[in-house]
């Protein structure tokens, strides 16, 4: 067998092209590898490690880890799910993410995420921080109890928008996403709804407001396929077109 | 025939939605009643758990010190305790009130709400003291089984109980896990 520019996906041959990551090459491939801070459009951010792969028996994270000849990736393992579930829970507890509650429900890439990997509960103690809201924009609500620091607003922000309105401080725990104005209000940021910035959240912490409930409980998102489904009826086509 | 296996039902911090849900079984019950029997639950209006209940599902998180006493009444005769619920799982609802001081949270309540009249904060020795936060129960009690949803569907209870009363270890399929 051939192995010059392929892998190897939980025994499948993948091929790969020069400069692919394992997700890169998964995608194309159509092979979904879980993952919530990732997204073709934008250079890959490795910190959500919700991709992790045992790539040659070590762990690593698809999104960044560049694909080499003849490389033996294991993705979808019980063992690997798990530790994908953990990382899920995790995140539900470091944050205040009431689902009832929540107008991203149904739409919210964290949800579905957790409910591919059948998470039932939070496992850990509930952290119920204190975050601040930002209603002030008029049109945009930040809601940082939902932010899961994944940056991707900061990125759209900053490579497409060319505004660098978002941006993380603080560190560990502490680490929260803070607005770039003297007020650190929103209002005070040339943010608009039809900006990248706007529209990239995975979750339910960048709104654009007056929109939410639109779609009726049964007709949302991931009431109507799952998050592997959904990731690979976009993410292919949207590879060529990587910002940043 | 064998001995019908128990089940006990209370709402906690929770709106008994979840109860409805269950209720949403519609005619099924019929085929449940046929294995099992409530204990302890406001269907029945039984006040305290048998020694030995199979299957004890809880709605709800806890707000005060009778959800707490209540919970641990549940798992002392409960063989398999089940949470049933966002708020029983998260704190759900309930929980949002966790960003405000319990003293804010009555005085807007009883003293400065729209529309209080004679304002005081109740203090009947009766009434069960709230707790600081809402919790959900895992923090307090050791909890075998998760049913998630606000509320879970009908079909989240059939799946489940049948599983059980059948002998198999319960399993929640992709459709049926939904946190709203």
């Amino acid at each position: 067998m051939n192995i010059r520019n392929t892998i190897t996906i939980d025994g499948t041959p993948v091929p790969f092209q020069d400069g692919d990551t394992i997700m890169d090459a998964a995608t194309r491939a159509g092979i979904y590898i879980p993952h919530l801070c990732h997204n073709p459009e934008f250079k890959p951010h490795g910190s959500c490690k919700l991709c992790t792969v045992n790539v040659n028996g070590r762990n690593c994270s698809a999104c960044t880890f560049p694909a080499a000849d003849g490389q033996q990736v294991l993705n979808s393992t019980e063992e690997l799910n798990a530790t994908r579930r953990t990382i899920t829970q995790m995140l539900f507890v470091e944050g205040n993410h009431f689902c009832p509650s929540c107008e991203k429900s149904g739409n919210c890439q964290l949800q579905g995420v957790a409910y591919f990997l059948n998470m039932l509960d939070p496992h850990f103690p509930l952290f119920y921080p204190e975050r601040e809201t930002d209603s002030s924009h008029p049109d945009i609500l930040l809601d940082r109890d939902r932010c899961i620091l994944c940056e991707l607003c900061v990125r759209a922000s900053r490579e497409i928008d060319g505004k660098n309105v978002f941006g993380l401080s603080g560190r560990g725990i502490h680490t929260h996403l803070v607005v770039n104005a003297d007020s650190g209000l929103l209002k005070d940021t040339d943010l608009t709804p039809a900006d990248k910035a706007a529209q990239v959240c995975p979750v339910g912490a960048i709104i654009v407001k007056r929109h939410g409930f639109e779609s009726p409980i049964g007709a949302r998102q991931f009431d109507q396929q799952n998050v592997s489904e959904w990731s690979l009826s976009w993410e292919p086509a949207a590879m060529g077109d990587e910002h940043g | 025939m064998a001995e019908k296996i128990k089940v006990a039902t209370t709402s906690l911090a929770g709106c008994f939605g979840c109860h409805m849900s269950f209720l949403d079984i519609d005619e099924r019950i019929l085929e449940l009643a046929q294995v099992a029997e409530f204990d302890r639950s406001p269907l029945t209006d039984i006040k305290h758990c048998s020694a030995a209940v199979d299957i004890g599902l809880v709605e709800g998180g806890l707000c005060n010190a009778e959800n707490v006493h209540t919970l641990r009444e549940f798992r002392k005769s409960c063989k398999i305790l089940v949470a049933v619920g966002a708020c029983a799982i998260n704190g759900g609802i309930p929980a949002l009130r966790n960003r405000v001081p319990l003293e804010e949270c009555l005085a807007e309540s009883y003293l400065h709400g729209v529309g209080v009249e004679n304002p005081q904060i109740p203090s009947d020795p009766e009434l069960p003291l709230l707790l600081n936060k809402v919790r959900p129960i895992h923090e307090v009690v050791k909890v075998d089984y998760f049913l998630p949803g606000c509320p879970p569907s009908a079909d989240v209870f059939w799946k489940f109980l049948t599983d059980l009363t059948s002998g198999h270890e319960p399993s929640l399929p992709y459709p049926l896990v939904h946190y709203d």
